[in-house]
């Protein structure tokens, strides 16, 4: 593994993939499985990934049962006999090269085999064909060996020997980890087992058999055979991060590993276990650091499974089902769940495990499901697990069962029983093999059953103001925090970016949350939506001592403390305080204060905080189970610690020494108001928060509300607004619960030097370095004596913050009235003597480090070029592009100007999430254009049509952004009028949600799959990644890269917004400096810079500013912010309100008209800089662009800076220069290969040619298979591209296909195409549906019941625009996700169903999953409700349930009519709406009849009155009172004809 | 702000003045106040910018948002207080500040701005009604003591500031009374001088000694000060005007403009007058000098009954609206009508005094001739003269109101032999207002040059937080 340099740390390395097994229930081991295992492997090549060498594969491997046959014969060859199978182990050795360190790795295992009592037998040296390795691998290969190892005499049975391999093989990895000696690090043991062993490496899938000639033996024999192919972000060659581990594959992420990580390491001193006695000890340290999240999981199994867990036990304990919020499950089954909450945290994050003993093989998935998992089962006993459908040819009429795994669970086959077990079976047979209800009967204490207490009252005026001040508290805390939040019940939301200095460059005295950002899901996991998904959220806490991890026995006995939410009221503050009286002594809480005296000044604090821990240590070891860390005693003369601060260092005091899981740590401070505070605390290490400051504060403000609260209902709003918050902030980084957000540290620091961190928030970084406690202390020390000292203007008021919006005593911004007049007065005058005074102000603000960037310097050479040689300013503007921003965020004008300027200049603008209007991709008249050339694809997809991407120059896929990153966005239903609607496909009025995800994206192999369907959908355009910039985002652009992206934007935290929690912009992301850096250098380590452009954003404001990034290693630049002031926004920072006075940000036609922006002006902006830029290339002597990138010795961290914080920052990092070959690119000169040529999608082309090209009927007939991805959209485009949106006439093309579909099957599929599979389809089916039509229905030999059989995978329909679609059998998770207007019929669907629909019809036929028609703001759904079951799986919030309307005859009519619905498919809602359900679904079930032989459909039409009855309508509220509304104004302008049409028109 | 839809559904609405029948028959203030449901609305218009434009349009910084939001919602009280925490004298410049602010107001740059300079007057009249204007006494004294010299806007400002702080703090004013530039230059018309007396009042509270009748470095030697206190602040003004040496200039009739202001407010004050009247009553009365002193002249003029008032100006005539996309958020040049020019004027741009001519020693007009401005080529202005456009104004009084070139030199400045800058103020910066001697400290118009009131205001306060850092070492004052 590359060691970390710079910016790059492999600590941020992540990995996904594919994974799949196959097992035979009978346990009937052969060679064929193990075949058949390497053939699965084939068919996931395509979810690995390979690096810039095409035979370096990211890592593949396969685990199979002990090959006995073949390692006897091998033993009897070598010259040993080995015992009867379950006597002998044998472990899979990577060694050193070095002949003299692998024989002292040899010596060690040797040692520890015998030190354990147990027999080492021989070395045998495994056949290998180093050949088939790429080159960049065969150099570094390790030297691979098996060691065979007998049973000793302390080992009664299989199981013990089992126990030891395990202690042989930790002790053996620490002795040498320790030992360090000269190329060690190959050193690793992948198996050692009596049961199962590892082939795996640094090999492409297809030639893992080739490299291991043992798996193609014929002795070779296996019942199980569990393969993996993965990618990974970075290319960095790592045998041992090649999946299998010992015990699982994992296909996924996990989000908390550093809390997870932590938490193992507390509970140290409470572990004890019965099986493994004495032995524990040396199995520490239980995780090695520096493994991936994948090998920590299984760590931790390991030790579970050999602490005497059954399998599938210890996988329920550390990825449980989400149960606190679940009233449907069993009560046996949610008491195992919540009993075992105490015992372990979640390993939280989307998760497929595959996992295996050599005895037991099964699966399981996270809670959200969200990656996914299907299987077959065929009646000659097989079982095929994989992560895609159609990895293995079974002949259909073999197949019995064909289904996938759900969110939240199990599947396992017992070999050794020889049956598979279910998830109902298994889970109940384990949730009762305890008294798990009784045992928490015994045990659990809700804070509601402790007898109520009296809190106290809040204090006068004068103390609450100098309370205030000691913590900091600022004007805008009262008026955009506490205020708007205790009326509201939310968390508050703010627009444009962040333009004030980072807390370390600010001369303002900032809280220590302020050095904290949060980190955020991007790429490699989803976020999840806290709102729309909250049955899988949980803010449980237990506060106090856990059990013994491995305590199977005694789970009775130990108390535990459960809170519904983690911030505490003053009430339940005292109930804990006073607990100890309420419980007969089982907890005792000591409260330990956290002030110390203010004599002791700045330069106390940290005795101070060694006193804390060591009285916190003291209490715990004298029998105390929870301490309240308090701030309530600061007074004139006790000055009151940061609370992060003293809860981080007695969290992390307690974790060393191995104390903390015996005691819950809660604390009550001043400190804490805002959202970002609270998940601070959490984050290191608190339980409960009681923030009692902020109570007293809302009590005090009552008096100035608007409406009559109460005090209690005053903190109950802001309770629940904070707790609403702290999951949403948790959702960000795709955390579910509670119990692992805290302590995960979810977090970067910045600006806070590493002895800081290591000591205090120990596994936290900070890419630049920072400050250490005394600068801490002395900013605690000056807000202290200001708060109760005597300055005026803190006599009798807050200090003003000047955070949220500029105040000349508050925060500086780098916008400010100066700024953005004298830019504005320069680019309308075309004043360049201007423009260049505004960019000294700049440089001013720069100096007086505003930004990071402002402690940098040239380093002009003596050799200086002519200004007239430098690559003209025209050239360099066609690096520029404006910012993302929404036609609906911003005006048509806003947006329109800004897309006229950049087409005139040769730079891009961007259509932001919104779709483009159709008439912008003419040209005007006078030569001008206002098509966007950035076409974005976010997560709402609205408007991404075929026309929509054929009409772009780059396609960005919008990952995260910067003000925002982590979340999805909303854009309320009053703001969505005709026009916008009319964009994005939806209906005025009604709101629209971005969900946080893409529901296509939840890994990076899931991005390389959209990047391909994107580039499918129109070649000749860029696809571009947008991301945003926080510690390990170069390795999230180095996978980006290598998942074929042309181009990857970095975003800073800087970046603007139309509306954003507050929390969000202040407190989410990085600098683009580090971000970018980082890219940089990790892509030039990975050989991959020259495939892919990197631009930047967020914040650039001047041409010195684009330089910088140049030689940080951009090669283009986003200006966003800028452009928008040069059109006219004056940084009124009211986007969120609709109220801009200039016409920028608001839809309101009054306002629009005083838009007084022009493309002139903005011309004149980006010439402007591009000037400035040229005359800075001239003085670093560069005439071209490409030569300055990347280039960071031209600059130099400056040396005169005197500020008190700011002089502790190390740029080093920033400017480090990646050691790589002479040669290697270091900025964007090649292409990628996108793979396109096997596209099935040419044949199509080449046999639909009469149809493109003269609208002929086609009809092709074409096998496919899993491999066969995106099939249609390449086909579409070329449709797209002649004749728009408007496709060809309905049946033009008909494609049909035999076999099961690769991912993304009919994507994008333009109108008049049908594509039609016989067989089955994977995910994505139908993503961004144009019209065209898609038919799935099982091979006609399938045996079994459609409507119980899968017949197209997770996330069908998402984003769907138009078309039609019928699919005989049940589908995946999340069908019909965003659906703006497709009508599909199914006859079942998993969880999700319709989630965020804004319109379009969907039929289910059958059973669904939960949380049905979550974020549904539009379109309409029919439910077969056969079982009655489907009210409670539906998610009310915002839709009605209703029976269909009794209306026979319009049945009639409609057979009259002679089937209109069945030429055309149009489906007129406004009118089915009032009166004709009936009708309207009858037509479809009878379509789907027809286009499938469905039996299900044709019962349901045999018995129409029977089953009418039984369907029920769920209709969306909001989309009820849009359509009437519509409709009254239809009525009015007397135009009947006029309605609102979804599916396939024409 | 209170109202994000305000600015959309109210109309800017502003004070209206008496008739000019009838306010010219007086030397009172003539301003009639907006009613309290129309100020609220008016407060309502203020749109809480991100980016406050007028904040940091308005000289002294003065928290307009946030009053204008306090206005809103009826709290008068705590309105007073914000106002109070940026502005010594809210009540001078709520009355005769040209304000900037609303110049910058961002409604300025599609209409009409927030009233904000009304809303200010209304605050503080409204807390002096009240009785919430209170004397801020110091919780603890210094000992330090600290002379002021000169009692203008500047000077009291830096006194009160200075006081508050806890210093002993004295004023020194070569007048008979307090008030410097606010009490002889104004008009009664425009400021009516018991709103000095109470702030004089107030100051007495919080500790300042006043000192009229005394012409430091003429009446009382500087090193006498500089003996007995701490730190000396020059805050003696720009007093020295811009004359205009023509041939004619010694006639009779023809007066600085201070001369003829001073005069006036002495005698509405009741104070004994040392000088001959000048009078404008019946008489031609011709202004130089477009700015405000200019004005003051014309209401004056106009009261003592004269027969006619024409006002030159050498610079051509503003346009009637700017370019505001290219003006704001800064001062316009554009053109303006003050009260006093509504009150009879003639007025007329770019001419130039080519001499004066008289009659028996007096004044009885002037030849002047047309010029015409254009710009040079590195952007400065340039003037010419058009040719044969002289012609004559009949004028039997003439005023000078050309403005202010710098300090008086002679007296206390020669005595400490302060350093001056290349304009001839006293040289010192605006980080510490250090003048080039030791415990010397200068600001206000002696150091800037000639400038708005509420400049100097800014001056003095930011120069008492020098002084303050200067005496203790710190200073929580806020700059």
């Amino acid at each position: 593994m590359q060691a970390r340099q710079g910016l790059y740390d492999p600590r941020y390395e992540h990995d996904a993939c594919g994974v799949g097994f196959i097992a035979n229930i009978k346990n009937r081991k052969s060679h064929a499985i193990l075949a058949q295992g390497i053939e699965i492997l084939h068919n996931l090549a395509h979810r690995g990934a390979v690096s810039a060498d095409p035979l370096a594969g990211d890592g593949a491997g396969i685990l199979i049962q002990l090959p006995d046959r073949l390692f006897r014969s091998e033993a009897e060859r070598l010259g040993f006999s080995l015992p009867e199978p379950g006597a002998y182990g044998v472990g899979m050795v990577f060694l050193p090269r070095s002949a003299e360190t692998r024989r002292a790795c040899e010596a060690v295992i040797a040692h520890f085999v015998a030190a354990e009592g147990q027999t080492l037998l021989g070395w045998r040296d495994v056949p290998v064909d180093p050949s088939v390795l790429g080159d960049s691998i065969r150099p570094n290969a390790p030297v691979i060996r098996q060691c065979f190892i007998a049973r000793g005499a302390n080992c009664v049975d299989a199981d013990a020997l089992e126990r030891k391999l395990f202690v042989i093989r930790k002790q053996a990895h620490k002795e040498l980890r320790a030992r360090g000696l000269p190329d060690s690090g190959n050193f690793y043991i992948a198996s050692l087992s009596t049961r199962t062993i590892i082939y795996k490496g640094m090999v492409i899938c297809e030639r893992l058999a080739a490299f291991y000639k043992d798996l193609e033996d014929e002795r070779a024999e296996s019942a199980l055979a569990l393969v993996h192919a993965r990618f990974s972000t970075n290319t960095f060659p790592s045998w041992e991060l090649a999946h299998p581990f010992r015990y699982l594959a994992h296909n996924g992420e996990i989000n908390t590993l550093r809390g997870n990580i932590n938490w193992m390491m507390a509970r140290r001193h409470s572990m004890t276990s019965k099986l493994l006695g004495a032995d524990l000890d040396k199995l520490w340290p239980l995780i090695g650091d520096g493994n991936s999240d994948s090998a920590t999981l299984d760590n931790c199994l390991e030790l579970l499974v050999a602490g005497g867990y059954p399998l599938p036990h210890a996988l329920m304990m550390m990825v449980p089902e989400a149960w606190s919020e679940n009233p449907l499950m069993d009560p046996d089954r949610r008491a195992f769940y919540e009993y075992h909450a105490a015992l372990m945290e979640p390993w939280d994050g989307p998760a497929a495990l595959a996992f295996t003993d050599g005895r037991q093989i099964g699966a399981t998935l996270d809670r959200n499901g969200l990656r996914p998992a299907r299987f077959f089962v065929t009646d000659d006993d097989h079982v095929v697990m994989a992560s895609e459908a159609g990895v293995l040819d079974v002949p259909e009429e073999r197949i019995v069962r064909k289904w996938r795994l759900e969110p939240g669970k199990m599947l396992l086959i017992d070999l050794e029983r020889q049956r598979i077990i279910d998830d109902d079976e298994l889970k109940a047979e384990i949730a009762t093999a305890k008294p798990y209800q009784q045992w928490l009967d015994q045990t659990q204490i809700k804070i509601e059953s402790l007898p109520d207490e009296i809190a106290p009252m809040a204090p006068p005026r004068a103390v609450l103001l100098d309370r205030q001040q000691a913590f900091g508290y600022t004007q805008e805390d009262i008026s955009f925090f506490l205020k708007p939040i205790a009326l509201s019940g939310e968390d508050t939301v703010g627009s444009m970016g962040r333009d004030t200095p980072l807390a370390v460059l600010s001369s303002r005295p900032k809280l220590l949350f302020d050095y904290f950002q949060q980190r955020f899901a991007q790429v490699t996991n989803p976020p999840i939506d806290s709102i729309r998904e909250s049955l899988v959220m949980s803010l449980v806490s237990l506060v106090g001592p856990r059990p013994n991890l491995l305590d199977l026995e005694t789970g009775g006995k130990h108390i535990r403390l459960e809170l519904h939410k983690p911030i505490l009221t003053n009430v339940d503050l005292e109930k804990i305080r006073r607990i100890e009286d309420n419980t007969g002594g089982t907890f005792r809480t000591s409260t330990i204060s956290i002030c110390y005296p203010a004599a002791d000044g700045a330069r106390g604090m940290r005795a101070a905080l060694d006193a804390i821990c060591t009285n916190a240590e003291q209490a715990v070891r004298g029998g105390h189970n929870i301490i309240v860390l308090s701030d309530r005693l600061v007074a004139p003369n006790r000055i009151a610690i940061p609370a992060l601060l003293a809860v981080a260092a007695v969290h992390h005091h307690l974790i060393r020494g191995g104390l903390r899981t015996e005691v819950g740590l809660v604390v009550e401070t001043g400190e804490a108001r805002q959202l970002h505070d609270f998940c601070l605390l959490a984050g290191y290490g608190a339980e409960a928060i009681n923030p009692y400051l902020a109570f007293d504060t809302l009590s005090a403000l009552r008096h100035e509300f608007d409406k009559e609260l109460s005090e209690a209902e005053a903190h109950e709003a802001y309770i629940k607004a904070i707790a609403k918050g702290v999951l949403k902030v948790m959702s960000k980084m795709g955390i579910c619960t509670f119990q692992s957000y805290c302590g995960a540290q979810i977090f970067d620091a910045i600006g806070l030097g590493a002895d800081f961190l290591d000591r205090y928030f120990t596994g936290t970084v900070s890419a630049i370095g920072g400050v250490g406690l005394d600068e801490i202390a002395d900013e605690t020390m000056r807000r202290h004596r200001l708060a109760f000292g005597d300055a005026p203007n803190y006599r009798d008021a807050l200090d003003p913050g000047g955070d949220f919006a500029f105040r000349v005593h508050g925060e500086a911004h780098a916008w400010n009235a100066d700024t953005v007049s004298l830019l504005q007065h320069a680019v309308r005058g075309n004043n360049y003597r201007k423009f260049k005074e505004y960019t000294r102000l700049v440089g001013e603000q720069e100096k007086a480090l505003i930004s990071l960037r402002g402690l940098l310097d040239f380093d002009y050479p003596a050799d200086p070029v002519l200004l007239a040689e430098v690559e003209p300013a025209r050239e360099i503007v066609k690096r520029f592009a404006t910012g993302a921003m929404s036609f609906g965020s911003i005006s048509w004008e806003a947006h329109t100007t800004l897309a006229i300027a950049m087409n005139r200049i040769g730079g891009r603008s961007n259509t932001g999430e919104g779709g483009e209007d159709p008439q912008r991709y003419k040209p005007l008249p006078n030569g001008d254009s206002m098509r966007s050339a950035i076409k974005q694809v976010a997560s709402g997809r609205f408007g991404v049509n075929i026309e929509y991407l054929v009409n772009a120059t780059d396609l960005q896929i919008k990952m995260a952004q910067g003000a925002k990153p982590g979340e999805g966005g909303q854009l309320p239903g009053h703001k969505v009028d005709d026009w916008i609607a009319r964009t994005r496909y939806s209906v005025p009025g009604v709101g629209l949600i971005s969900p946080p995800p893409h529901h296509d994206i939840y890994s990076i192999e899931d991005l390389a799959q959209l990047i391909h369907d994107l580039k499918n959908a129109n070649r000749e355009a860029r696809v571009s990644v947008k991301l945003v910039s926080e510690l390990g985002v170069g390795t999230i652009a180095a996978g980006v890269c290598k998942a074929y992206a042309d181009h990857v934007t970095i975003s800073g935290h800087e970046g603007g917004t139309g509306a954003s929690p507050l929390s969000s912009i202040h407190h989410a992301g990085e600098p683009w400096e580090v971000g970018l850096a980082e890219t940089h250098q990790t892509l030039v380590l990975n050989g991959l810079r020259g495939r892919i452009a990197v631009q930047v954003d967020g914040g650039i404001r001047s041409g010195r500013e684009v330089v910088i990034g140049a030689l940080l290693g951009a090669d283009e630049f986003g200006v966003a912010t800028a452009a928008l002031i040069a059109a006219g926004c004056v940084m009124m920072r009211k986007c969120h309100l609709n109220t801009c006075p200039v016409g920028v940000a608001t839809q309101d036609p009054e306002l629009r008209r005083r838009f007084n922006g022009t493309p002139e002006d903005v011309v004149t902006l980006f010439m402007f800089l591009a000037e400035e830029v040229r005359e800075l290339m001239a003085k670093l002597g560069f005439r071209n662009f490409d030569e300055m990138i990347g280039r960071t010795d031209k600059l130099k961290q400056r040396t005169d800076v005197d500020h008190p914080k700011a002089r502790h920052i190390d740029l080093a990092r920033i400017l480090h220069r990646p050691d790589v070959p002479a040669g290697t690119k270091m900025h964007q000169c090649e292409t990628q290969d996108h793979r396109l040529g096997r596209a099935l999608d040419h044949q199509l082309i080449a046999a639909c040619r009469p149809a493109i090209e003269k609208g002929e009927m086609v009809v092709v007939d074409l096998p496919i298979r899993n491999v066969n991805r995106t099939v249609g959209a390449m086909l579409s485009s070329e449709i797209a591209r002649r004749y728009g949106d408007r496709g060809l006439a309905d049946g033009t093309i008909r494609a049909r296909f035999v076999g099961t579909a690769g991912q993304s099957f009919g994507a994008f599929l333009a109108r008049g195409v049908t594509f039609e599979i016989e067989g089955a389809a994977n995910d994505y089916v139908g993503k961004g549906l144009s019209g065209g039509r898609l038919i799935v229905y099982p091979p006609h030999a399938s045996k079994i019941e459609r409507d119980k059989a899968i017949i197209v995978g997770n996330t069908v329909l998402y984003g769907a625009i138009a078309g039609e679609c019928y699919f005989s059998g049940v589908a995946g998770e999340r069908f019909a996700v965003r659906n703006s207007g497709a009508v599909a019929v199914v006859e079942g669907a998993g969880a999700h169903c319709c989630e965020y629909m804004t319109g379009g019809i969907v039929v289910v036929l059958g059973e669904t999953g939960t949380n049905f028609a979550a974020g549904m703001s539009g379109g309409i759904a029919f439910v077969l409700d056969e079982s009655g079951k489907f009210p409670q799986r539906c998610n009310l919030a915002m839709v009605d349930l209703e029976p269909l309307a009794d209306q026979d005859e319009h049945i009639e009519t409609l057979e009259h009519r002679g089937g209109d619905l069945e030429m055309h498919g149009l489906v007129d809602v406004v009118h089915s709406l009032t009166q004709s359900d009936a009708k309207l679904l009858h037509g479809l079930v009878a379509r789907h009849a027809g286009f499938t032989q469905s039996p299900k459909a044709k019962t349901i039409l045999a018995d129409w009155e029977r089953y009418r009855s039984r369907f029920v309508k769920v209709m969306p509220i909001e989309y009820r009172r849009a359509l009437l509304q519509i409709q009254a104004r239809t009525r009015a302008a007397e135009r009947p004809e006029v309605s609102v049409a979804v599916g396939a028109a024409e | 702000m209170g109202k994000p839809t305000g600015f959309l559904e109210y109309q800017r609405r502003d004070r209206s003045y008496e008739p000019v029948d009838e306010r010219l028959k007086h030397y009172r203030e003539f301003v009639r106040p907006l009613s309290e449901d129309e100020l609220r609305r008016q407060g309502g218009r203020c749109m809480d910018c991100g980016t406050p434009y007028c904040h940091t349009g308005c000289p002294v910084n003065n928290l307009i948002p946030d009053w204008n939001e306090l206005i809103y919602r009826e709290d008068p009280r705590t309105a007073l207080a914000v106002l109070h925490r940026t502005n010594n004298f809210p009540d001078v410049t709520g009355r005769i500040c040209p304000a900037p602010c609303e110049a910058s107001c961002t409604l300025n740059l599609i209409e009409d701005p927030v009233t904000i300079k009304t809303i200010e007057h209304a605050i503080v009249e409204r807390g002096w009604a009240e009785g919430w204007v209170e004397p801020v006494v110091a919780s603890r004294r210094t000992g330090k003591r600290a002379a002021v010299i000169g009692s203008g806007p500047a000077g009291l400002a830096c006194a009160q500031q200075l006081a508050r702080a806890g210093h002993d703090v004295a004023v020194f004013e070569r007048n008979a009374r307090i008030g410097g530039l606010l009490r002889y230059g104004i008009p009664d018309f425009k400021l009516e001088k018991s709103v000095i007396d109470r702030r004089i009042a107030q100051m007495r509270a919080e500790g300042v000694e006043f000192h009229p009748n005394s012409n430091i470095g003429v009446t009382r030697p500087v090193g006498d000060l500089m003996a007995r206190f701490d730190a000396v602040v020059f805050a003696i003004g720009s007093e020295v005007p811009r004359d205009l040496p023509v041939p004619g200039r010694e006639l009779a009739g023809i007066h600085f403009a201070m001369d003829f202001l001073a005069q006036q407010n002495r005698r509405v004050g009741g104070e004994k007058l040392a000088a001959p009247d000048i009078l404008a009553t019946g008489k031609h009365v011709l202004v130089i000098g477009g700015g405000d002193t200019g004005s003051d002249c014309i209401g004056t003029s106009n009261r003592h009954g004269a027969k006619s008032v024409t006002q030159i100006e050498i610079l051509s005539m503003p346009p009637e609206h700017e370019d505001k996309l290219l003006t704001w958020p800064d001062w316009p040049m554009k053109l303006r009508t003050s009260s006093s020019q509504e009150e009879g004027i003639k007025r007329d741009w770019s001419v130039s005094t080519k001499m004066f001519t008289g009659k028996d020693g007096h004044v009885t007009g002037l030849s002047s001739a047309r010029v015409e401005w254009r710009t040079s080529n590195d952007g400065r202005p340039l003037m010419e003269e058009v040719p044969d456009s002289d012609f004559e104004i009949k004028a039997d009084l003439v005023l000078l109101a050309m403005g202010f070139v710098h300090p008086v030199k002679q007296g206390a400045v020669a005595e400490t032999g302060l350093a001056l800058d290349a304009r001839g103020n006293l040289k010192a910066d605006t980080e510490n207002y250090r003048g080039s001697v030791d415990k010397v400290f200068c600001c206000g118009d002696a150091r800037r040059g000639q400038s708005l009131v509420v400049w100097a205001i800014r001056e003095g306060r930011q120069c008492a937080r020098a002084v303050d850092e200067y005496l203790t070492g710190s200073s929580d004052l806020p700059r």
